[in-house]
């Protein structure tokens, strides 16, 4: 069989990202637009449903596709870098884990032809970091559970129609226990609270779910009951290798227009790049950035040969990735001084983009309890 | 091979003969005097006959002039039939086009029936004693160019670009001959039939389409004259940021760091000083022709013309002395 | 309905460079892409598929790299995919590449030909036509827009001059040169891009073909190459002081030195 896949998707998804995303990100941002058409013209091209299976309508490519996409369209917007990650990694992936054949057959269609966005639910006011402690209720009832409670930070809320949501269904023995359901937007006493106003991915809509009394049938019960927290962990996991390629791709993108700035910009007669402090700069970013994306795809490789250090893997990645970024962007800014604090110019918002990558999907703190918890255990 | 003579194909659109041909016409009377061969016109068309003594004054020895109604707007079929007919009957040892969307479609056309070599878009040609062509064209856009030769094959046949050559003093005492001409045309290959035909020139509204870039900083007020100037060179117009912040124009025209990078042929900045976010933008163009008052402006650095005077005064000059050529 | 679109693998010119000393183009790096004019093509034939249904065949002659070229039309939504490929075939300008073209042309079958107007890298567009007359087949050339009637069979191109176009119509088989400012081409497609890797690329050889071997390669080519030249680089750098009037007139000289007035 031919090789050629990679090659084409990532010429193909550069030449979208420049042409389609590129030129709105600045947009997109100071309106805090949801890039609503540049989804759909997403959609079209395959890249909704990049690692759905064939026979649920997806292109049947593979994860290492899914992240590089991550990572070339964050180069230039980050907003649509998360729309993608959250849609696929939070949504796509646990149907595809854990869904019935009935679930997939009827959920995934819409999803992979972008049809439907996907989102995620398992943030609540009183359980960010500390995500056991769940309010939200789902009670069985003879043919549905009754969903009551709320969530926040949802990313892709209000746009997504199809809704993976984490609640507690009983007392277990140790804690509460807690299923997963899918959860159309559709189901009634299901609205969307308020739009959280964001430092960055200002583009991306986040906001507040809330249940009053809905009915969820029991068919959209995703695995089994009880088995929600492990669901939105192992889910986490692989959203994690999404944001850390987000993180990756918002510094390679604020490395390359920091590098054509200094090649330009003139000072005391000649480039800032021919100073000394300017190279050794860009030196130990290009490095780290270079790490980074080792430690990006070698999570891809777990996740993709389903490792048992995924966990671990795709902690590193997004602990380090993001980190990266935070550092990355912030010098950047500082490498074009007055002008890389003004909106002229795109660094200033891929250091705010850059500091989420460090918060959500489990923040720094949280990757680093996963490591050392690893480690300690043995 | 007893092929004589150069040809020249005369391009007319509505009877009215283009300019190009009469650019052929010079250049084939110059190869003309170092072969020792006649110039010949070439003039299809309807109710053509009467231009053909204006070839004659531009340089042609000979016109021979085919008459038809279908002829009367270019189609690929008729026109490919009627000079392949001549050719086989006169065997012409070159033959020249405009390398016009008409010359270009027409030409390879011929080439393949004749069995002989073209080639596109010279813009240089010469001749030795014996009758063979030298034909020199750009290649790899523009960054090499190439001689080509077809020893072995006539007629030499090429398309040459619109505006490089140079047409002769317009002589009416010259004399020549003109030979009226018969085609048999085989209507059953006219398979394309003209539902209807628009006169309109090409607009090209996107500045990164577009082949000449009237560009204007904060050194222009109106930038009327701008647009009509831009109009007459088939350009568009485009601003620095200064311009679409102060509302002048729209940012869909904004060069620079913010706005969009082009590379025309022609960069015509005016009243623009230079900011690096504007020059980021347009610094790749091929000719770059700055007008500012600043004689210290950063534009004038990579200007291949720098002109320190009044923008929006010499932007008003070049609108009253430009032409409005009708596309 | 079969369509088939001719396709050129062409260096990225944008990037191309000269190597001042040799005087021969530097390719190393320069990144290989599908002619533009030809992308476009493959635009056309695949809304006409979308329209009216039909099978979308995609050749290009060249060395084997050329398939990623090939590849690349089918993750867009090609059918199938053609190399021509030989090393008699080296050598061949237009006139011997058309009669190569056509004869595998001839071999497939089409009802519609399309091809690019023009590749950046030769500027020739002169292939399509040569390839037309070879099978005697009618042309159009400069096409701004294309639209097929289903219901009559019949071919509808805007066909773009310098101050006017035309609407044509033509029934039965046509080629059609295709300019690159008539659409956007579509993107490659996830769909497509996973899929392309099943396909095979099926590759037409000399002796595929009815072709004699004087008409074709440096035998078969009317024109030959004498000689290459750089282009005179003339960035140079002036900058005057001069009043409005003359100021306009040196620009007006200018521009017509350099062929844009």
């Amino acid at each position: 069989m031919a090789n050629f896949k990679h090659t084409l998707f990532e010429q193909m998804i550069k030449d979208f990202a420049e042409t389609e995303v590129k030129p709105l990100a600045q947009e997109v941002d100071e309106q805090e637009v949801f890039p609503a058409e540049t989804v759909e013209k997403m959609a079209k091209s395959g890249i909704m449903g990049i690692i759905v299976p064939k026979q649920y309508g997806g292109a049947g490519g593979d994860y290492n596709m899914y992240i590089y996409a991550v990572e070339e369209l964050s180069k230039h917007c980050a907003t649509t870098g998360v729309i993608l990650s959250a849609h696929t990694s939070l949504c796509q992936a646990p149907i595809l884990e854990y869904g019935t054949e009935e679930q997939k057959q009827k959920y995934l269609p819409d999803l992979a032809s972008g049809k439907k966005i996907g989102a995620f639910g398992l943030t609540e006011p009183n359980a960010g970091t500390d995500a056991s402690n769940q309010q939200t209720v789902a009670v069985e009832k003879e043919d549905h559970y009754l969903l009551n409670g709320s969530k926040i930070f949802i990313t892709n809320a209000g746009y997504a129609s199809t809704y993976i949501i984490i609640a507690v269904t009983g007392k277990g023995p140790k804690g509460p226990e807690m299923s997963a359901f899918i959860v159309e937007s559709a189901f009634e006493g299901f609205t969307i609270g308020k739009k959280e106003k964001k430092m960055g991915i200002r583009g991306s809509s986040t906001c507040e779910l809330i249940f009053e009394n809905v009915k969820v049938p029991k068919e959209n019960l995703l695995g089994k009951r009880g088995d929600g927290f492990k669901i939105a962990m192992k889910t986490l996991d692989g959203g994690r290798i999404g944001i850390a390629a987000q993180a990756l791709g918002i510094a390679e993108g604020a490395l390359d227009t920091t590098v054509a700035y200094v090649k330009s910009r003139k000072q005391f007669g000649k480039p800032i790049s021919a100073f000394q402090n300017t190279q050794f700069v860009l030196a130990d970013l290009s490095t780290k950035i270079a790490a980074a994306r080792l430690l990006v795809y070698a999570a891809v490789a777990a996740k993709q040969n389903k490792e048992p250090t995924l966990s671990v893997k795709a902690a590193q990645a997004k602990l380090f990735a993001a980190e990266t970024a935070m550092e990355v962007t912030t010098k950047a800014v500082q490498l074009h001084g007055g002008y890389g604090y003004t909106r002229e110019y795109p660094v200033e918002r891929m250091m705010r983009d850059a500091k989420i990558t460090e918060i959500y999907e489990g923040t720094s703190e949280v990757q680093r309890m996963v490591i050392s918890a690893a480690l300690l255990k043995k | 091979m007893n092929n004589k003579n150069i040809w020249v194909f005369c391009e007319q659109r509505d009877g009215v003969i283009q300019d190009v041909a009469l650019e052929l016409l010079g250049v084939a009377s110059e190869l003309a005097k170092t072969t020792n061969e006649k110039v010949c016109a070439l003039l299809l068309g309807s109710k053509i006959k009467k231009q053909a003594k204006e070839l004659i004054a531009y340089g042609a020895d000979q016109v021979l002039v085919v008459d038809h109604k279908n002829l009367e707007t270019f189609v690929t079929e008729p026109y490919a039939q009627a000079v392949t007919q001549l050719a086989k009957q006169y065997e012409p040892s070159i033959i020249l086009f405009g390398a016009t969307s008409i010359g270009r479609d027409l030409a390879p056309r011929l080439s393949a029936r004749l069995k002989t070599g073209l080639t596109a878009d010279c813009t240089k040609l010469e001749a030795d004693e014996n009758g063979n062509l030298f034909m020199t064209r750009p290649a790899f856009g523009g960054n090499l160019f190439a001689t080509i030769i077809c020893p072995d094959h006539r007629p030499q046949m090429s398309t040459v670009r619109p505006g490089v050559m140079k047409k002769m003093e317009r002589d009416g005492k010259r004399k020549g001959e003109i030979i009226e001409c018969e085609i048999n045309f085989d209507q059953s290959k006219f398979a394309v039939s003209v539902i209807e035909e628009v006169k309109a020139c090409s607009n090209v509204a996107k500045i990164e389409d577009a082949k000449i870039l009237v560009s204007c900083g904060r050194g222009i007020k109106d930038i009327t004259p701008a647009f009509e100037v831009a109009g007459k060179l088939k350009g568009t117009v485009s601003a620095s940021r200064a311009l679409v912040d102060a509302g002048v124009t729209a940012h869909d025209r904004q060069v620079g760091q913010t706005g969009k990078t082009v590379r025309p042929d022609a960069y015509l900045a005016f009243g623009i000083s230079g900011a690096i976010q504007h020059l980021a933008g347009m610094e790749e163009s091929e000719f770059i022709v700055a007008v500012n008052t600043d004689k210290n402006a950063p534009i004038f650095k990579i200007a291949n013309l720098g002109i320190v005077s009044d923008a929006a005064a010499v932007l008003k000059q070049l609108n009253k002395i430009i032409e409005n050529k009708p596309c | 309905m079969k369509i088939i679109v001719c396709i050129k693998q062409v260096p990225n010119t944008t990037e191309i460079k000269i190597d001042p000393v040799t005087n021969t183009l530097k390719r190393d790096g320069v990144p290989s892409i599908i002619n533009p004019d030809d992308k476009s093509a493959i635009e056309a034939a695949l809304s006409l598929k979308e329209k009216c249904g039909a099978t979308v065949t995609v050749l290009t002659m060249g060395p084997m790299q050329a398939e990623k070229a090939l590849r690349e039309a089918l993750a867009m939504g090609a059918d199938e995919a053609f190399l021509l490929t030989d090393r008699a075939f080296a050598g061949s300008d237009t006139l011997a590449t058309s009669t190569i073209i056509a004869a595998a042309i001839k071999k497939l079958g089409a009802d519609l030909v399309f091809c690019g107007r023009q590749a950046i890298d030769g500027d020739t567009a002169q292939v399509g036509p040569q390839i037309a007359e070879h099978l005697d087949i009618p042309q159009i050339t400069y096409a701004a827009a294309i639209d097929y009637d289903c219901e009559r069979d019949v071919l509808r191109v805007k066909r773009q001059f310098e101050d006017r176009y035309q609407v044509l119509e033509v029934k039965g088989k046509c080629l059609v040169t295709v300019l690159s400012s008539m659409t956007k081409p579509r993107y490659m497609n996830v769909w497509d891009i996973v899929e392309q890797d099943e396909k095979e690329i099926s590759f037409i050889t000399f002796a595929d073909l009815e072709l004699n071997r004087e008409d074709i390669g440096l035998n078969g080519s009317p024109t030959k190459v004498k000689s290459t030249a750089t282009k005179q680089f003339d960035k140079t750098i002036e900058t005057v002081e001069l009043d409005p009037e003359s100021a306009a007139q040196t620009i007006v000289d200018a521009l017509k030195a350099r062929h844009l007035i």
